[in-house]
């Protein structure tokens, strides 16, 4: 093992966060070559699909992964076709043990006319139904409704809330954004800047407050000023790190005191390239501070995202949202049909 | 969870120690246990097929089917070879060129600018007069972030106005560097989706102008699957020379480097340690072989106890627990050679599956039960030490007040003796184990 220094407090978050929109950056058209191992072209062949016909957002990191699946299951497995299909799943991160689970299920299916049919239905039993019209909800009509945005280090929390917030703001709702990432150098500033871009109302305290205290603020001036939706950022944090873990759950105290039975939304962000740590991630996460829902970032990316159906899996918290490029418009409802369609397309 | 590979390879291969052989059938459900466990440290698929493949032809060989210890031989095979492929590649940390140059590049929220400014903080304590440049125009106040970073170091940081090219930027941040007389230039570049012509283009320009000494590729630790792809990208748009793998404070167990590794031959010179600056560290295979493994520590833990251990020593102990003469004197001679080890809680830790007892074990030993159990043994007669039945009450008051401690802990230790007598009678009545569990230096 190793034996890390642990700080009791940590001066300077990981670096955060996704770049904004930037007029320089076009999002490449071409998904990324699977150049590392050519070990698939003999196991799915013409399976090359330009994925010119894919959903706008998720074509991007499907092309290569799933239109090779299609192909291997379009003309019925063999034998050993399987392992290649379970190697598949698994280099889109769905895990060892569980990509070779679905696999098992899938092969013992006899309702589906094809094994195509079985993975994916398969695949799909995992994820949990999620209405893409969710709104967070307030409790009483005087209440804002909060959100709070949860995870570790790096996984794009602002930026997702830089998304969220035009997309509030757009539909003509009035937003408050409560800067209690308080730790990372410049984290307010970041937040500042988007809460500009957007119209929002802002709250913050000077770096190094206590984010409890910001929260509380953040909600007083909400409820003062009739704001609909307050949208709490968090410093990102290691779920192994139990004092901050604790802070966390002291937020999530502060909400629950503040607005009794508001029951906010915490939503944890999840990097789309994270592998079979990200469940680790969300069930500390989730025994924390009670996850209500998921945001899957970087899913632009040549990523797959595939830990998501362990962990929906496991835990029974909806994604709610995929974030699919640096444009404040690139965040999507996720549909776990679409999805589950979008990775065989 | 997660148990261990050690754990599963012990629980696969352990029931056949002692049999002589291990069978090809042994050696494949081991295999799959590896290949398992190495999926779940996030090791590429592929590169786990090649690793598999290699650590059976040695395990398959000779030498291991007739070791009496195959789970253990197994697993010093695996570590071996994921020794060897995370040793891959320079791992010196190049400083040439004046001023010398060294450029982070990476996905985004990989930890680039906290890795930027533990570098310029590494860099003052080796003497040199480093200044970071903040090459990322795009990400909303990151040259903020950096500047902060700086003030706090004491390391001067050049930035430019919005809408100033990279590589602009990185040229005036030159001519700062030399102005300011400093001898190392730490450039921070935005975060970049390896899909994203136009920026791979970016950071391409800007290496070829400047020509590095060092362009380290920052990788979270949590990375899956993808890094392998991620690695081999950046690897192609610019020189790279090695790895800063970050957030390896967390749990995950780091696969992404074995595989980036393995595939690219790129050595690890770095580890992000945790959220301050000082967090850096050098980077060890053999360490983080063992954590990609989850086997704890248990290299150095074998290693620590044959250094304390001597064998006699311990057959001669085994010797009395088979014939029940073992005393209240050997058990002080035990508890000494334990601790001679090293602190409980770290022993402990380095037991595979043991981890989470670790705390309460450390918790004995910081409220003194151990010192205190030794200070009564201490304080006994010899006589007393070997049959403690001559414990009378004055005995026992005066023990207590030789020890400093209460009579119901010398009552407590007693008894307990003869409970541990009990047991091993029992034992020795013809089930007595061959090994006994927990005594170093027999298995």
């Amino acid at each position: 093992m190793f034996h890390f220094r642990k700080p009791k407090q940590p001066e300077v978050g990981a670096e955060a966060e996704q770049a904004p929109e930037a007029p320089a950056r076009e999002p490449a058209a071409e998904p990324a070559a699977e150049s590392l191992f050519e070990v698939e072209a003999h196991a799915a062949p013409a399976t090359d699909e330009t994925p010119g016909d894919l959903a706008e957002g998720l074509q991007k990191s499907r092309g290569g992964f799933m239109s090779r699946l299609r192909g291997l299951l379009k003309s019925g497995p063999a034998e050993a076709d399987w392992d290649s299909v379970e190697e598949l799943l698994i280099g889109g991160d769905v895990g060892g043990a569980l990509a070779a689970e679905v696999v098992e299920r899938a092969r013992a299916r006899k309702d589906s006319p094809t094994a195509e049919a079985a993975v994916r239905e398969e695949l799909a039993a995992l994820l949990i139904p999620s209405d893409p019209r969710w709104r967070p909800a307030r409790a009483t009509p005087d209440q804002p409704a909060v959100l709070l945005m949860v995870g570790v280090n790096g996984t794009g929390k602002t930026t997702t809330i830089g998304k969220l917030a035009h997309l509030y703001r757009a539909e003509g709702s009035s937003v408050l954004l409560a800067a209690a990432d308080t730790f990372r150098a410049a984290a307010i500033d970041q937040l500042r800047i988007w809460s500009d871009r957007s119209g929002c109302q802002f709250v913050s305290h000077a770096p190094g407050a206590d984010p409890a205290a910001v929260i509380y603020d953040a909600i007083d001036a909400a409820v003062a000023r009739h704001v609909d939706i307050v949208i709490a950022d968090t410093a990102g944090r290691l779920h192994t790190k139990s004092n901050l873990m604790d802070e966390l759950a002291k937020m999530r105290r502060v909400i629950d005191r503040r607005l009794p039975g508001a029951a906010p939304e915490v939503l944890f962000v999840l990097d789309a390239t994270t592998g079979q740590n990200g469940l680790a991630q969300a069930r500390v996460f989730h025994e924390t501070v009670g996850l209500t829902g998921i945001v899957l970032a970087k899913l632009d990316s040549t990523a797959k995202g595939g830990i998501v159906f362990a962990i929906e899996d496991a835990l029974h918290v909806p994604v709610r949202f995929v974030g699919v490029g640096e444009k404040l418009g690139d965040l999507l409802p996720f549909d776990p049909a679409a999805f589950v369609s979008a990775l065989f397309a | 969870m997660f148990d261990a590979l050690s754990e599963r390879l012990r629980k696969t291969l352990g029931a056949l120690t002692g049999r002589g052989r291990v069978s090809e059938a042994d050696v494949d459900a081991a295999m799959r246990e590896v290949r398992l466990a190495l999926l779940e440290a996030d090791v590429n698929f592929k590169v786990v097929k090649d690793f598999v493949g290699r650590v059976r032809e040695r395990a398959t060989g000779a030498e291991i089917l007739d070791s009496l210890t195959a789970g253990q031989q197994v697993v010093k095979i695996v570590n071996e070879e994921l020794v060897a492929l995370l040793s891959a590649g320079d791992r010196t940390f190049h400083l040439t060129g004046s001023p010398a140059v060294i450029v982070l590049v990476g996905l985004q929220g990989s930890g680039k600018t906290t890795s930027a400014a533990k570098l310029a903080r590494f860099m003052v304590k080796q003497g040199r007069r480093p200044i970071m440049v903040a090459a990322d125009p795009y990400r909303p106040a990151a040259a903020d972030q950096l500047q902060t970073l700086g003030k706090s170091l004491d390391v001067p940081v050049f930035r430019a106005q919005t809408g100033t090219t990279v590589l602009a930027i990185a040229k005036a941040g030159m001519d700062a560097a030399r102005k300011q007389v400093r001898d190392t230039v730490i450039i921070d570049t935005a975060g970049r989706l390896t899909v994203d012509e136009g920026l791979m283009k970016e950071i391409a320009d800007l290496t070829a102008a400047l020509k590095p000494a060092e362009t380290l590729l920052v990788i979270d630790a949590m990375t899956g699957q993808e890094a392998v792809h991620v690695a081999e990208a950046f690897a192609a748009a610019v020189p790279v020379t090695g790895l800063v793998l970050t957030k390896i404070d967390g749990d995950a167990r780091g696969g992404a480097a074995l595989s980036i590794s393995a595939v690219t031959g790129l050595p690890v010179k770095f580890l992000g340690t945790g959220e301050k600056t000082d967090a850096l560290e050098p980077f060890y295979p053999d360490r983080l072989a063992g954590r990609i493994l989850g086997m704890g520590d248990v290299l150095t833990l074998i290693e620590r106890a044959q250094e304390t251990y001597d064998e006699k020593q311990a057959a001669r102990m085994t010797e009395k627990l088979r014939k029940n003469s073992f005393t209240l004197e050997d058990m002080l001679e035990q508890m000494e050679q334990v601790q001679k080890m090293g602190p409980m809680g770290q022993l402990i830790e380095m037991i595979p599956g043991l981890g989470g007892m670790a705390k309460q074990a450390q918790a004995a030993v910081d409220r003194g039960d151990l010192r205190r159990l030794q200070a009564i043994i201490r304080s006994m007669t010899p006589e007393e030490r070997r049959d403690p039945n001559v414990l009378n009450g004055s005995r026992r008051r005066r023990i207590a007040n030789g020890s400093g401690t209460r009579l119901q802990d010398v009552n407590q230790v007693v008894k307990q003796f003869s409970e541990l007598q009990k047991m091993m009678k029992q034992m020795s009545g013809g089930r007595f184990p061959r090994r006994i569990p927990g005594m170093p230096g027999q298995g």
